[in-house]
């Protein structure tokens, strides 16, 4: 027997409405349904095994205009690591200037995944 | 140090006695427990001056009052506060009610107010084209006006401290001892002694007067709910509009402020607590009946609601006099009229403390004028430019809707604003359509740094009215590796 | 491109540099404005771009999701490269249309009077607020708008409070209770009035379903609580008309924080100040095929003109007004605009109000409810007859976004009509689903 999942693909802004379905049996097949373009289908199967996610939030910054230096993972990290990255972040402090792109947190968490800065200040 | 006279409360009353009291060489002290004067009962007031027609001659309220209104163009002048007499109709909603137009002309002409006129359907139609076709008469008063009721405070203990006047804010009075020849107040972090002490302190007066032991008086806190209505409105009315009056209140009223927003209210709901709610039963209640009035308002054209507490007293009437305790002098009970009599107030409050003994010689070196801070907004585009050149922070806007510059904010934090609410009420960043959505954030920034706080200290109003709090961070923080 | 010393000149002025700005100028650039000045209150140019710090943006523009201060770099940095005049932390008082000028304050400048070929109005948009939505009760401290709270996080470094209750489960509201969950903050619940969400279903995902966050539908915030500070809110089921159920028993939620996300309002004072006539319905001006609102010479684009969901489509709509302006300031000949644009069946607004049958039009609406299986139809409306002209099916279409539909000059050769009506209509459920393997 195996379990349908219900989930909302992240991929764009529509937002399809997804039923996935990993298929008992010696392939590893899936049923997925509901997807408007191929990035759902991805999804879907990138979900149900190893979901991800992208993290967006700020560090603290001296000597900047602003106290906060927004930045985020270069790529989606394991969603079941979001919130201890997101507590690791509190201990970086950074110095201006630095330069958009620059990596304030390299290999995050040992996920593999910079943590970049997405302005400069 | 003995201070000749201590003030309990700093809402219009305090504040108009301690500017009185300021004429002359004697030691003042003003005490009040909230963050900036005025931010009792004061500043939810509806901000009329009243004609004087509404109140009997045989009260206090009704003797005080003409003289009061006969005080404000002057008093608004050299204070330098908003002031205009818009006029006041009070109008019948059938034609049952214009005896009692008839008998408040009389009333009102008795006590010398002047320029009473009946108007005829026609007429009020003509000169407010918005009121209801169904009304059936008004009784027009031509000295009746409005002000802010906040900016009047402000000026008047600027004024006050100007000439002498201290003032302690964030200070309640927790008791009060009697002494040989003078009392003791006691707040959280002084003792202050005098010879006097006056007890304007408006919802809490009867609190105040029983730390003495006197229970010559009840207050029953009687709430007002009031609803501002967007810019888009102004015009609708220019008088101010009145029901008749009945018994328990003046009536819910349209209300063209001084700012030229259209206010509605108030309610009259007694009340056990401390209790400044508004509440869908009072929006109701009150456009329900001001449509009766001017049918083109809706409560869909509100932007801002508040309330206020009305210090109404058991013989529903001012008290104002000595005591029992030698130099304690209540000023209580002061509802409507209260506003308007205020100047009137200070002046029988001097009365009184002569009559107990306190000399009051005039100083030579009193300064009766305020020099305001001209509104940005309201200079013409000439005097914009020209005051840019003079004071380039005039060119930096902080308040978008309300126009209000680097500047302002800056003054009025010099002069003591030291919360949100006290650059609101000062200079009206945040009064507008956004309601501080974009200037909260530059208006707490430049406390913090004028005040030289950390911005988690800066409150909405003092006491445990915190903004922000500060980010909850883990261990040291560590330079990141480039 | 930051400037402190104005030219007393410029083809094109452009009030405001925040994506609608950054991009009109852009646009008025590469069409061949030769001196475009933006003018911004804020320190630095991007708007609001600069504290949406959440991935996201871009996809049509760059095919990527990009954070808001990222895609403004984008922006910010093809101006300097083509070169534009940047006015910040300043201040447009006036205009004087008649004249061609505006009348700018700032810290740099003092107080300069600035004339220009074309106005561009591009200010954005404000938060709807408690005062507006009337929730009675006290006023302590907490109340705050899910924008502002969003700048105290990612710009001022402070947190709103500990407790947070949500009202609004628009995509600003859905982005901050992520955000506060980040930064350890307890978002107790989201609270929309209407039966279905205002913002995109990936934000729910994101943002409400990761973190386990309640968003409770038909619900709504009946009175704050609190003398000082937020110390509860009551909330309380609402019926179809949305009105509080008569009866329903109304919860009280203790939280020491109420965030508003309930609303956008295009910030038109200016506009009307200088006589734009506005829409009732998008609260925006009213304007043509080239974006040019009721006074010769200004236009307005992005959030000021009507509320817009994709930044995408904010910068697209804003290049084409600046393209439009700097043709407009070149004394370039403007298209003949003869047919009336109107929303039909189920549609909320159309934009722009005329269109021309002289040039590829891009029609932005917003439908008045969400429906599945829809067919977008443009409807030649003639006085005799009606003809439909384009028909598009589409897959979903909400609310929460705002839709384009791109006519061609063959199709609009084909509108015989003065009016053309945009309706969309739900076509019947298929018995047949669409289904894939991996």
């Amino acid at each position: 027997m195996s379990e349908v999942q219900k989930m909302v693909c992240i991929g764009c802004p529509i937002g399809c409405q997804l039923e996935v379905e990993h298929l008992a049996g010696p392939d590893d097949a899936w049923r997925i349904a509901g997807y408007a373009c191929k990035k759902g289908k991805t999804y879907a199967v990138e979900e149900s095994t190893d979901p991800r996610r992208m993290v967006a939030t700020t560090v603290a910054i001296d000597g900047a205009a602003w106290q906060r230096l927004p930045v985020r993972t270069a790529m989606p990290i394991p969603k079941d690591q979001v919130l201890a990255l997101c507590r690791r972040l509190h201990a970086v402090r950074v110095r201006s200037p630095i330069a958009m792109g620059d990596v304030v947190l390299a290999d995050a968490l040992g996920t593999g995944v910079d943590v970049i800065a997405t302005r400069s200040l | 140090m003995l201070y000749d006279v201590a003030i309990i409360g700093g809402g219009i009353i305090g504040c108009a006695i301690a500017r009185e009291l300021s004429r002359y060489a004697v030691r003042v002290v003003l005490v009040d427990k909230e963050c900036e004067v005025g931010f009792g009962t004061s500043k939810s007031n509806s901000g009329i001056i009243h004609a004087g027609h509404h109140s009997p001659a045989e009260t206090l309220k009704g003797r005080l009052v003409v003289e009061g209104n006969r005080a404000f163009p002057k008093l608004a002048e050299e204070l330098g506060f908003g002031f205009e007499r818009v006029g006041e109709i009070v109008v019948a909603r059938d034609p049952g009610e214009l005896p009692a137009l008839e008998r408040l002309k009389t009333l009102g002409e008795s006590k010398g107010v002047p320029g009473l006129e009946l108007w005829d359907r026609d007429r009020l139609l003509r000169e407010e084209p918005n009121l209801s076709p169904r009304l059936a008469g008004g009784l027009y008063a031509p000295t009746a006006g409005v002000i802010n009721p906040y900016e009047c405070c402000f000026n008047l203990i600027r004024n006050a401290r100007m000439n002498g006047v201290e003032l302690l804010v964030e200070s309640p009075i927790v008791g009060i001892d009697r002494r040989d020849g003078f009392l003791s107040l006691k707040t959280p972090r002084q003792l202050l002694h005098a010879r006097y002490v006056i007890n304007a302190a408006g919802v809490g007066a009867a609190k105040v007067a029983a730390m003495l032991g006197l229970h010559d008086f009840t207050i029953q806190l009687r709430k007002g709910e009031e609803y501002m209505l967007d810019k888009r409105m102004k015009g609708v009315v220019r008088h101010i509009i009145f029901p008749v009056p009945s018994a328990k209140s003046k009536g819910t009223l349209v209300i063209p402020t001084f700012d030229g927003t259209i206010m509605v209210g108030p309610t009259a709901e007694d009340v056990d607590d401390y209790d400044i709610s508004t509440s869908d039963a009072g929006a109701k209640a009150v456009f329900d009946f001001v449509r009766t009035l001017v049918p083109s308002l809706h409560a869909r054209d509100t932007i801002a609601e508040f309330a206020g507490l009305r210090a109404v007293s058991n013989t529903n009437d001012f008290i104002i006099g000595p005591t029992a305790v030698p130099g304690f002098i209540n000023v209580a009970g002061i509802q409507s009229p209260g506003l308007t009599a205020a100047p009137a107030i200070g002046r029988y409050v001097c009365d009184i403390l002569r009559d107990e003994g306190l000399s009051l010689v005039e100083r030579d070196d009193f300064e009766p004028r305020v020099e305001p801070i001209p509104r940005f907004s309201a200079l013409s585009m000439d005097d914009k430019r020209a005051r840019i050149a003079a004071d380039p922070a005039s060119a930096h806007i902080v308040c978008r809707c309300e126009e209000v510059t680097e500047s302002e904010v800056v003054a009025a934090i010099d002069q003591g604003a030291r919360t949100l609410d006290g650059l609101k009420f000062r200079v009206r960043a945040g009064m507008g359509r956004c309601q501080g959505g974009f200037c909260t954030w530059r208006c707490m920034q430049l406390l913090s740094e004028r005040l030289g706080l950390p911005i988690e200290a800066i409150t909405k109003r003092g006491g445990d009215s915190w903004l922000v709090i500060p980010r909850l961070e883990d261990e040291p923080t560590e330079e990141a590796p480039r | 491109m930051i400037t402190r010393t104005p030219r007393s000149r410029y083809d094109v002025v452009v009030v405001g540099a925040g994506p609608a700005g950054l991009a009109a100028a852009l646009g008025a650039r590469e069409a061949g404005a030769e001196h475009v000045l933006m003018v911004d209150r804020e320190p630095e140019p991007g708007g609001i771009l600069q504290q949406c710090i959440h991935t996201g943006f871009g996809l049509h523009t760059f095919e990527d999701e990009l954070t808001g201060p990222e895609f403004a770099e984008r922006f910010i940095d093809r101006l300097t490269e083509r070169g534009a005049d940047l006015l910040l932390d300043s201040f447009i008082l006036d205009g004087a249309p008649r004249e061609g000028a505006v009348q700018v304050i700032g810290r740099d400048v003092g107080a300069a009077r600035v004339e220009y070929g074309s106005l561009v109005l591009a200010m954005g948009c404000r938060e709807r607020t408690r005062g507006a939505l009337r929730i009675p009760g006290a006023r302590p401290a907490g109340v705050y708008t899910a924008g502002l709270a969003q700048k105290m996080v990612n710009m001022m470094g402070v947190l709103p409070g500990r407790r947070v209750v949500i009202l609004g489960s628009g995509d600003i509201g859905l982005i901050m209770a992520r955000r506060l969950v980040l930064e350890g903050v307890e978002v107790l619940g989201v609270y929309e009035i209407l039966p279905y969400s205002s913002g995109l279903n990936r934000n729910i995902a994101q943002c409400l379903n990761d973190f386990d966050i309640p968003l409770h539908l038909s619900t709504t915030v009946t009175r704050v609580g609190g003398r000082d500070r937020v110390e509860w809110v009551e909330v309380c089921p609402v019926d179809e008309a949305l009105q509080p159920v008569a009866g329903a028993r109304r919860e009280r939620i203790p939280c020491d924080t109420l965030l508003l996300s309930v609303g956008l309002i295009p910030e038109n004072e200016l506009s009307q100040r200088i006589g734009a006539r506005l829409d009732l319905v998008t609260r925006g001006p009213v304007v043509d095929s080239t974006l040019m609102t009721s006074v010769d010479g200004v236009f307005a684009c992005g959030n000021v003109l009507h509320v817009h969901d994709l930044v995408d489509w904010v910068a697209e709509e804003a290049m084409r007004a600046g393209r439009f302006a700097a043709e407009h300031a070149l004394g370039r000949p403007r298209p003949r605009d003869s047919v009336r644009l109107v929303p039909g069946q189920n549609v909320r607004y159309t934009v722009p109000h005329t269109i021309s049958p002289d040039r590829d039009q891009v029609v932005m609406f917003r439908v008045a409810k969400p429906i599945e299986r829809a067919t977008v139809v443009a409807v030649a409306v003639g006085e005799e007859r009606e003809q439909p002209v384009v028909s598009k099916k589409i897959r979903y279409a909400f609310p929460a976004e705002m839709m384009r539909l791109e006519l061609s000059q063959a199709d609009l050769d084909r509108v015989d009509a003065e009016t053309l009506r945009i309706d969309v209509v739900e076509r019947p459920k298929k018995k047949k689903r669409k289904e894939g393997g991996s």
